[in-house]
């Protein structure tokens, strides 16, 4: 535990050793609002709710995530810094959890700078701030989930630019699955328990059931097992190709 | 159980390509082994397996008893390790650096305090402490390596060419460091550089296609140069026949060669035909011929000549056996 706690410090202190950190930050802010107020038309709608506002997070997040998880494992690789890291007296295991902790308090941090957007609608109705918590637990975990992903795909090279690629198509997979375009199309082709299946794999799912305010455990327990599922993943491919 | 440091067997393999070729070696407390091998011979890749960042395809290393791969985090505690290049975070500072290695080993508070101090003071980085290490020349970059590897006072070293990159005075500093360290400690250092092996290795391990061709002291190894107690003597210009048909007279010397020839002297080199000292044979057999012997030197034997003429010819022994 003390050693992924050190391994966090220092993943999340290596990302606000840059600029990047912050700018990453300014965009995300910036982009939850263009998304709420033009595309979501959170004004026009009328509604005191923040739905507007979350529905488009996995898809931020597509994007973003990516970023954040990039240069976890192939800065490591390119740098030749994986080789002491791996012969400090610490497992596997600790790092990648260490080094997912890290990302996902970022992104954590980044979701509570989108505070102002919940005074709004306070300000500006009586929203339900159940479900809003909710959401906002729901939007973490989506995060999470993707950031091992991200995380996993970045300990596949030592190149950041094909790290943020993987990531980005493999979170694609996970968004994509639950919209009804590809539901609609397997719905032709596919017998219903696949389709079923495929809608239930899909984050975005989930993430609209939790959106709801409804905090289900059949939902929490989707995102808990993917990430865990990816960070093991992580660990065996660190594992099998450390030296790589 | 004696020995610190234990590779028994060690087996690399990439692809069709054998990188380390069975590597067994023991290393004792107070040992420090000098492992010489040209580049590509495998330096590297065994002590990747050493320190338990490469697995191997056969064989165990052991550091105090523990098997790096089995029980990896209690052998690794016992384990002070310097990749080669000396790898570093480029945005920590130094100090930065050291700080996390003492957290992951364990260290904090006083005890940290003390251990970090003492690192920055043996490796001399009281200058640079707060700089990040991407502004640190090479020089300070393998010096922080160096600090973080003996930050907890491990029993183990392993040091890949800890001074590659460093001046004459900052190699001749970690030199003295690592000879400070040498006493309670099994380690190992890997360089192309044989001076390094006369100035701080009690012994020396040479590879060469991943297999140990030579293994000894430094003065074991240079027993087996050509010119190992060969007499180099300057004598007067007109006295070179006479000393040369004086030398080839004499009981165990073997071949006589002129070295140079100038105006006023002529030097000679004698060859012994054993590896017994023919020094003073030689001095007596001038003496007697009444030759005046100007200058008169026991050559060691070089330990480049040693290398290059081992790693050579594996090499072709190898290609013939190939071909």
């Amino acid at each position: 535990m003390g050693n992924i706690l050190t391994i966090a410090k220092r993943e999340l202190k290596a990302y606000f050793g840059t600029p990047i950190a912050y700018v990453f930050l300014a965009i995300f802010v910036a982009l939850t609002g263009v998304f709420t107020f033009f595309i979501g038309d959170f004004l026009g709608r009328g509604v005191a709710d923040l739905q507007p506002f979350f529905q488009y997070h996995p898809w931020l997040y597509l994007m973003l995530v990516p970023a954040i998880s990039m240069r976890l494992w192939a800065e490591e690789r390119k740098s030749g810094t994986i080789e002491l890291l791996m012969t400090l007296p610490v497992t596997t295991t600790e790092v990648v959890i260490g080094k997912w902790l890290a990302g996902w308090v970022f992104l954590g941090l980044a979701l509570v700078l989108t505070f102002p957007i919940w005074i709004t609608v306070n300000v500006l109705g009586d929203p339900d701030n159940g479900v809003i918590a909710a959401s906002y637990v729901g939007s973490f975990m989506v995060a999470g989930a993707f950031l091992a992903i991200g995380a996993c795909m970045s300990a596949l090279t030592r190149n950041q630019v094909i790290a943020f690629v993987l990531a980005a198509v493999v979170c694609f997979l996970f968004v994509m699955g639950g919209s009804g375009m590809v539901l609609d199309a397997a719905a032709g082709v596919l017998p219903d328990v696949v389709v079923q299946a495929i809608g239930n794999m899909s984050a975005m799912v989930h993430f609209d059931n939790i959106a709801r305010g409804t905090l289900d455990v059949s939902d929490l327990t989707y995102f808990v097992s993917l990430t865990v599922f990816w960070l093991f993943a992580n660990v065996l491919t660190i594992e099998l190709k450390k030296a790589d | 159980m004696t020995e610190m440091l234990v590779l028994d067997n060690l087996t690399k393999r990439f692809g069709p390509f054998v990188a380390v070729d069975g590597i067994s070696l023991e290393v004792k407390p107070g040992e420090v082994l000098g492992f010489l091998g040209p580049n590509g011979a495998g330096k590297s890749t065994t002590m990747k397996m050493a320190a338990g960042f490469l697995i191997p395809d056969a064989g165990i290393a052991r550091i105090c008893g523990h098997d790096v791969a089995t029980d990896a985090r209690a052998a690794k505690q016992h384990l002070g390790y310097l990749p080669e290049g000396a790898p570093g975070y480029s945005e920590m500072t130094a100090l930065g650096m050291l700080r996390f290695a003492a957290s992951i080993r364990g260290l904090s508070g006083a005890a940290a305090r003390t251990a970090i101090d003492s690192a920055i003071e043996r490796a001399d980085l009281a200058t640079v402490v707060n700089q990040t290490i991407e502004t640190l020349s090479k020089g300070f970059k393998r010096r922080v390596g160096l600090a973080q590897a003996i930050l907890h006072d491990p029993d183990v070293l392993i040091l890949d060419e800890p001074t590659d990159g460093l001046d004459p005075n900052q190699k001749h500093q970690v030199r003295n460091l690592i000879r400070d360290m040498a006493a309670q400690k099994a380690i190992i250092i890997s360089t192309h550089i044989l001076e390094e092996v006369d100035a701080v290795c009690s012994r020396a391990v040479i590879i060469d296609r991943g297999r140990i061709v030579a293994d000894g002291t430094a003065r074991e190894l240079k027993r087996r140069a050509e010119n190992h107690n060969a007499v180099v003597m300057r004598v007067a210009a007109g006295d070179l026949d006479k000393a040369k048909k004086a030398l080839a007279a004499l009981k165990g010397t073997g071949r006589v060669e002129t070295v140079s020839r100038g105006k006023t002297g002529a030097r000679l080199r004698v060859y012994p035909v054993t590896t017994k000292s023919i020094a003073s044979d030689v001095a007596a057999a001038l003496k007697a011929k009444r030759i005046h012997v100007q200058e008169l030197n026991v050559e060691e034997g070089r330990l480049e000549d040693v290398f290059r003429d081992i790693t050579s010819s594996e090499a072709e022994l190898a290609e013939v056996a190939n071909g």
